[in-house]
């Protein structure tokens, strides 16, 4: 497996996709390049930091409406 | 009896929550809109041309959700069929913005990193890294600054990829929660988050080779 190689199956390795022999030369490469091991870890990295993106919410308005609309609603049923 | 379920506490705290819906309990239901309506307003806008419009998606889903309960069997979780709703309104009202994202087809191709980082045929590591990636410094990764490279490279990315990358690795979706959400192969997700997730990684390496 060459690096080039390497980096486009880094996804597939985290979500578990690879097939087994695959895998295989994934982690055997990954084993003995410094350069490719730095590349998951910062697609790793990369990952996480997305996952610290602050959440966004719909305007006060639009909540104070949907509230609203909940009342009807428990009032309709 | 029914199939046990992977996810049995999920669907435990579904019931709960559909429950609670039920009986007209309006802070379980602000817990709902105020936990999930980010998640469905990102996914919403990547279906409508602007802001205010996937708002109102976003507001339909809630009185869909409401009016649909009713109907809600458990057979996914609570959050995957309030999105499935999502989905259909937005595509729906994309439609009518004459601006729908056409999932279905084929993922991007091509390499994900730039193939002037590797060696080529002739040389004498063909296919191996020029240069290494340079490493990250990890007093960098905590500044504010990165998060706001991550972020502005998340919304620069296409419409497809966002979607996929923030349902995800923001949201927390499984990859075939987002496939059948957004009725892909769970292959065609996982390119579209490879690539998503890689052009982010190249945004923040730029921005960290500048910095120094």
């Amino acid at each position: 497996m060459t690096c080039q190689q390497f980096v486009e199956l880094v996804t597939a390795y985290l979500e578990g996709q690879l097939a087994l022999e695959d895998r295989a030369a994934f982690e055997e490469h990954l084993a003995q390049c410094p350069g490719c091991d730095r590349y998951l870890a910062q697609f790793r990295t990369t990952i996480d930091l997305l996952g610290e993106l602050p959440e966004e919410s719909i305007s006060v308005e639009a909540r104070a409406e949907l509230l609203a609309a909940f009342a009807d609603w428990k009032r309709s049923v | 009896m029914p199939a046990m379920r992977a996810d049995s506490d999920g669907g435990d705290r579904d019931r709960e929550l559909v429950a609670a819906l039920r009986a007209g309990d309006e802070q379980a239901f602000a817990a709902l809109v105020d936990g999930w309506s980010g998640s469905m307003l990102r996914t919403a806008r990547a279906h409508v041309p602007s802001d205010g419009i996937a708002e109102e998606v976003v507001q339909d889903t809630w009185i869909a959700v409401l009016q649909g309960l009713g109907g809600f069997r458990g057979e996914s979780r609570l959050r995957t069929w309030v999105f499935g709703i999502l989905v259909n309104q937005a595509k729906s009202k994309g439609a009518r913005e004459r601006r729908t994202v056409p999932f279905t087809s084929l993922a991007d191709d091509g390499p994900t990193v730039d193939p002037e980082r590797f060696q080529r045929a002739g040389e004498a590591h063909p296919g191996g890294w020029r240069s290494f990636p340079v490493e990250w410094p990890e007093e960098s990764m905590l500044a504010t600054e990165v998060r706001r490279v991550v972020a502005a490279a998340l919304d620069a990315l296409p419409a497809r990829q966002r979607l996929v990358v923030t349902l995800r690795d923001i949201d927390g979706f499984t990859g075939r929660e987002v496939s059948e959400l957004l009725a892909i192969s769970t292959g065609n997700q996982r390119v579209l988050l490879h690539r998503g997730r890689a052009v982010v990684r190249a945004h923040l390496e730029r921005y960290l080779e500048e910095a120094q």
